[in-house]
């Protein structure tokens, strides 16, 4: 009468495959993952019934202390009936992702992904408004035309000025003025 | 005879009703008459169970004349009976509305005829979960109810649903198998899974061990329960499945884990050194997961990340493990699986009549229908907890009885409910800004039905159908329904909010569940050292 050695070492191996194998991206490994770590757990639930090698069923002659416990093999048999269903199921998604999309990998969620790259500023919430303290309101000048020059517009940088239009694309990475030092930064 | 012994048909009415369902499958209303009737039959036995508990009582229903702590034993108390009534109440609304839903759309195709034999086996599973008084009995009840729901979220097998299903699915399962693993251990340890038994073999341990099981079971619970390092997998997979199913789950599902976690740390681990683990666990489930929704613009999605948040009020209320503290989780419980639920089924009507559920793109729906501007103003205050309604009398007493206990964590968390509650304000006043109270015009791709004239927009162009009634009366009829029973369950908070405290006392003392499963000379362990009932 000992603790079954090699059941317990299979129950370690399994799960430690089990869990590896449920990290991975694609689905039919994940789901081989979900079905190690069942039978691993069924294992596990094997050995709370008692020692290896005892009698499984009660019969009037045998003494109380020399039979296995047969609850937990009920447990196991009822743990099974649920995995198989599940792989059932799983298997099932398995083939309709291979329908949609010819793959076998989980797709990123694309409202997730969405969600995350939304700048921090709401247009609509965040947006300030101008406050008007002129006695003739920007709106009104050049409402007939008047009061606005066909030049284009122009900012003061580094002490010269320089087009918008260029100062707006200074600020993209990739700029012929931009040269970044080693540390980052602009040189 | 006793009433109670009548609880285990609470678990075969649904599963009967799935069987002739399933047999029905070809017609659509004779499926939904039965559905119908047998979901009512259980709510109104439910009902009397809950009235035959009503003043305090558990009494406990041994399957097949097997003896605890062999057998298999249902217990019904107040904390059960009043969960069943709740939970079922809400999934008859669902199911009104899921039919009123299918009628409205003429769907007559094959993969939505098993909705309804799944949807009864959920609601079996979920009954069998609350009723439940042995380790082993829960796990089948959660995968019932869990099997049921991997169909229900995958339902019609579309690329989004079949991906959101993947995510809950494994998540669900690891979760089922961490469950097993304790149940295991618990059994090895004990040699016993029936609960009220556990009670006094637990006590019997060494603290090192005792620790274990319950950290165990904890995290088991947590994931289903999505309590914070534990919920991520909710916000990605619930907004995607149907709107009736996604409201089914956002009241029930979780909620079956809290009860999980109320039963357990209550009746197996009273007093135990892990409250102030789940105090931060509360405090960061409730703050991140509303900073989480502050940030959504699906408004689907903006509630999951509300559930999750809100998941944390109740672990507050656990983690106190005082009688004022364990009654407000109980009320708050009762309360948010309403609420909830019928804001899930509101954003269901709003995206049928705005034709989007964006925030974005939704606007000038509180004059094209004042109704459902109603529908949800109502339950959307009450989840943030303004005055009157029943989820501010839910947090105060969850704030009172923080206050109670006085330590610096507690005043943490009375501190932290009291932002999420103003953060959950400010989330839903967002979603009604913008759905409700912009106009047409400013709304970036508004749906033609919006800046229709009202008169010309009772139908539209839905799901590759045109001329689809846009509010069948049985939707909006069964959502006016769940939010008079948000409103009821404010009018009627002070009765419910006695029967909660006394709920919480006695699971607190625990004797009566003992005595009640093990018979009358069961011996009652004494409740251990530290943060016990008062």
């Amino acid at each position: 009468m000992s603790v079954n050695l090699t059941l317990l070492t299979v129950m370690g191996a399994l799960y430690a495959c089990g869990i590896y194998l449920i990290l991975e991206r694609s689905l039919t490994r994940v789901l081989l993952g979900l079905m190690l770590l069942a039978n691993a757990t069924n294992l596990l639930i094997l050995a709370t019934g008692g020692y290896a090698g005892m009698a499984p069923f009660f019969s009037k002659d045998t003494d109380p202390g020399a039979y296995n416990d047969p609850l937990p093999q009920a447990l196991i048999l009822t743990s099974i009936v649920i995995s198989f269903a599940v792989t059932a199921f799983m298997l099932g998604i398995i083939y309709r992702t291979w329908v949609l999309a010819r793959q076998d990998e989980i797709p990123d969620d694309v409202e997730d992904r969405r969600v995350a790259e939304t700048p921090s500023f709401d247009a609509e919430d965040d947006a300030v408004i101008p406050v008007e303290t002129s006695e003739f309101p920007l709106t009104m000048i050049g409402s007939d035309g008047s009061g606005v020059t066909d030049s284009p517009a122009t900012v003061r940088a580094g002490g010269k000025t320089i087009l918008a239009e260029d100062a707006a694309l200074e600020e993209k990475p990739g700029s012929a003025n931009v040269h970044p030092g080693p540390e980052g930064g602009v040189k | 005879m006793n009433i109670a012994s009548l609880a285990p048909l609470a678990v075969v009415l649904p599963i009967l009703g799935a069987a002739l369902t399933f047999l029905l499958i070809r017609h659509s209303h004779a499926q939904r008459a039965v559905s119908i009737a047998l979901l009512s039959l259980t709510l109104l036995l439910e009902c009397w169970l809950l009235a035959s508990v009503w003043g305090g009582g558990t009494e406990a229903v041994n399957i097949g004349g097997w003896l605890p702590p062999w057998g298999i034993v249902l217990v019904v108390d107040q904390f059960s009976s009043l969960m069943l009534v709740v939970s079922s109440a809400v999934s008859l609304a669902v199911l009104v509305y899921a039919t009123g839903q299918g009628m409205a759309d003429g769907d007559q195709d094959a993969p939505v005829s098993i909705f309804h034999p799944t949807y009864l086996i959920l609601v079996a599973g979920v009954s069998n979960a609350f009723l439940s008084g042995d380790l082993f009995n829960l796990y089948v009840g959660f995968e019932i109810l869990l099997t049921a729901s991997y169909v229900l979220m995958t339902l019609g097998g579309t690329g989004p649903r079949i991906r959101a299903g993947v995510t809950y699915v494994v998540v669900s399962v690891v979760s089922s198998v961490l469950f097993l693993i304790a149940i295991a251990m618990i059994y090895g340890a004990t040699g016993t899974i029936n609960m009220a038994d556990l009670a006094i073999k637990l006590a019997e341990l060494d603290q090192g061990t005792k620790t274990l099981l319950h950290v165990m079971l904890l995290v088991a619970f947590g994931i289903k329960a999505a309590v914070f390092p534990l919920s991520f997998w909710l916000p990605d997979s619930y907004p995607t499945a149907p709107a009736p199913v996604t409201a089914v789950f956002a009241g029930l599902l979780t909620k079956v884990g809290v009860y999980a976690m109320v039963r357990t740390e209550t009746l197996l681990f009273p007093g135990d050194s892990l409250n102030s683990p789940l105090m931060v666990a509360a405090l960061l489930t409730m703050v991140v997961g509303i900073l989480g929704a502050l940030a959504q613009s699906d408004i689907k999605r903006l509630l999951s990340f509300t559930l999750v948040s809100h998941i944390g009020y109740m672990v507050f209320g656990l983690a106190l493990s005082s009688v004022a503290g364990l009654g407000a989780a109980v009320f708050y419980v009762a309360h948010h699986i309403t609420i909830q639920t019928s804001l899930f089924l509101v954003t269901g009507l709003i995206e049928r009549r705005g034709g989007s559920s964006s925030v974005d793109r939704l606007a000038g729906l509180a004059k094209l229908s004042p109704l459902l501007g109603l529908l949800f103003f109502v339950p959307a205050m009450n989840l943030a907890g303004i005055p009157p309604f029943s989820g501010f009398l839910g947090k105060l007493g969850l704030m009172q009885a923080g206050i109670g206990l006085g330590t610096p964590l507690a005043y943490a968390l009375v501190i932290g409910g009291a932002v999420t509650s103003l953060l959950t304000l400010l989330a839903v006043a967002r979603v009604w800004n913008r759905a409700f109270w912009r106009k047409p015009e400013d709304a970036e791709h508004p749906d033609p039905v919006l800046l229709a004239e009202a008169k010309d927009s009772a139908t539209g162009h839905r799901a590759g159908r045109t001329n689809v009634t846009l509010l069948p009366r049985t939707m909006v009829g069964s959502t006016l329904g769940l939010v008079v029973l948000g409103v009821a369950l404010t009018v009627f908070a002070g009765p419910l909010f006695e029967v909660a405290n006394q709920s919480a006392a006695t699971m607190l003392d625990r004797s009566a569940y003992i005595e009640s499963v093990l018979g009358e000379n069961a011996p009652v362990p004494g409740l251990a050292l530290g943060g016990g009932g008062k």
